[in-house]
């Protein structure tokens, strides 16, 4: 793969490399962070020094579905020995997926001093490069965060309504068979069921992870996502744009793609989704 | 769990028992002693016949008639970051190998939700109701053949 400067980037600066993850393990001014869709992955092994951050018991709300609210980021930014001013380099398994699910989080907090290594756990891996078992521990920050700002980078229900009413541009990241309405969920499964298959009228589906090489887990070219989101999809990069899949996780990868790899000016994440656009009475379905 | 084999329903008591992170690592413990498939039933490439559908870890599954009545599960796990397919295929050969075939039909996909914890993505439950449904075709039909 090229260099990460001379891919076209947007704003280069949000991606590092394996190698300078390998180079800055002892630079106490960042803290590395990995996020998994697989809970055993990190504990299992990881980069030296790295702390996990966890999808599920972490980044959302136990109660409501919802994100962790400003208490929550603050405490999970002190017992990971965050500060404001650290450099927060997010990897992770599933060409970054659940690493840029993560990045996007800590948007909602105004962590903008982030970056994500590009290739993730599986180019590191695949490198020789060593991980290790023992859990890191650092000394509790202070961090002092801001209240959630939802505005700029999700999108909820009603937003996607009028999204849709004013004609602004979607992004269904799911399969194929996700998009089509073929495939719904698995039956039985007790979190993420929905009652309607299809799409919201008009999104275009762009799998999410067509983003990404398959053979290292790293970000495709911005000549290679101009091909993919603008030629072939007829997106703008200047007009809004919702992205969502089943639950905002896949699309969060397809988010910061959108916005930092190619400069869309105006990206949000519509976590809520399919299993709540598939579930709620009366609304526009496209099969 | 009634009637299911008697080493997983123990498993799952004890699993009962663990908060997250002892179960976390009682299944790294699984995962590290996952042995892949012995070459004297099958060699890379393994058949696609074999693989699970809609497992991302790229998990196989294969069965050998023990006696008239139980079978030994082997698999395979193609993907290195497959800890939870691994530790899954382990712990399936550690308490339903050897099970009577009627035994083995009877594990319902809950077990999963045991085991990993209701807050698993639906990628991942996807994936090992996937390993154990291969696990039980191969188990059906070897309760349906005539027995010698």
């Amino acid at each position: 793969m090229t260099d990460i400067a001379s891919r076209g980037y947007s704003n280069p600066d949000v991606l590092v490399s394996t190698d300078w993850v390998a180079d800055n393990l002892d630079n106490a001014g960042i803290r590395i962070v990995e996020s998994n869709e697989d809970q055993l992955l990190y504990p299992s092994g990881h980069i030296a020094g790295a702390v996990q951050v966890d999808w599920a018991a972490d980044l959302n709300d136990q109660l409501r579905r919802d994100y962790l609210n400003r208490d929550g980021f603050e405490a999970l930014m002190s017992r990971s020995g965050i500060s404001p001013e650290t450099t927060v380099v997010f990897y992770g398994d599933r060409n970054n997926w659940w690493a840029c699910y993560a990045y996007w989080v800590f948007q909602l907090f105004g962590h903008s001093d982030a970056k994500v290594m590009d290739g993730g756990r599986q180019k590191w891996e695949q490198e020789g490069r060593e991980l290790v078992r023992e859990v890191p521990t650092y000394d509790a920050t202070n961090y002092s965060a801001p209240e959630r700002n939802d505005a700029s980078v999700r999108a909820f229900r009603d937003d996607v309504m009028a999204h849709l009413e004013a004609g602004g541009q979607l992004v269904d990241v799911r399969s194929p068979q996700e998009y089509s309405g073929e495939r719904l969920h698995m039956p039985d499964f007790p979190n993420e069921g929905a009652l309607r298959g299809g799409h919201i009228p008009t999104a275009k589906s762009i799998p999410w992870a067509r983003a990404a090489n398959p053979d290292d887990g790293t970000f495709k070219t911005a000549a290679e996502l101009q091909e993919i989101y603008l030629n072939e999809q007829g997106l703008s990069p200047d007009g809004d744009t919702i992205a969502y899949c089943r639950i905002g996780e896949r699309s969060s990868h397809t988010w910061f793609v959108l916005t930092h790899l190619l400069g869309f000016g105006n990206v949000r994440n519509y976590d809520g989704s399919w299993t709540e656009w598939g579930n709620l009475v009366n609304v526009p379905i496209e099969k | 769990m009634e009637g299911i084999p008697q080493t997983l329903a123990d498993l799952l008591d004890e699993f009962s028992f663990l908060d997250r992170t002892e179960r976390v690592d009682y299944l790294i413990e699984y995962a590290d002693q996952f042995e892949n498939v012995p070459e004297r039933i099958a060699v890379r490439p393994y058949p696609e016949e074999r693989r699970v559908k809609r497992c991302e870890s790229q998990a196989y599954v294969w069965a050998e008639d023990t006696d008239a009545n139980a079978q030994k599960y082997y698999f395979a796990v193609e993907n290195p970051q497959g800890i939870s397919a691994k530790s899954f295929c382990a712990i399936l050969d550690d308490t339903i190998s050897g099970a009577p075939l009627e035994e083995v039909l009877r594990i319902p996909g809950d077990v999963v939700f045991d085991i990993y914890g209701k807050e698993i993505s639906m990628g991942k439950g996807e994936g090992l109701l996937g390993i154990l449904t291969s696990v039980q075709l191969f188990a059906r039909e070897a309760a349906g053949r005539p027995r010698a």
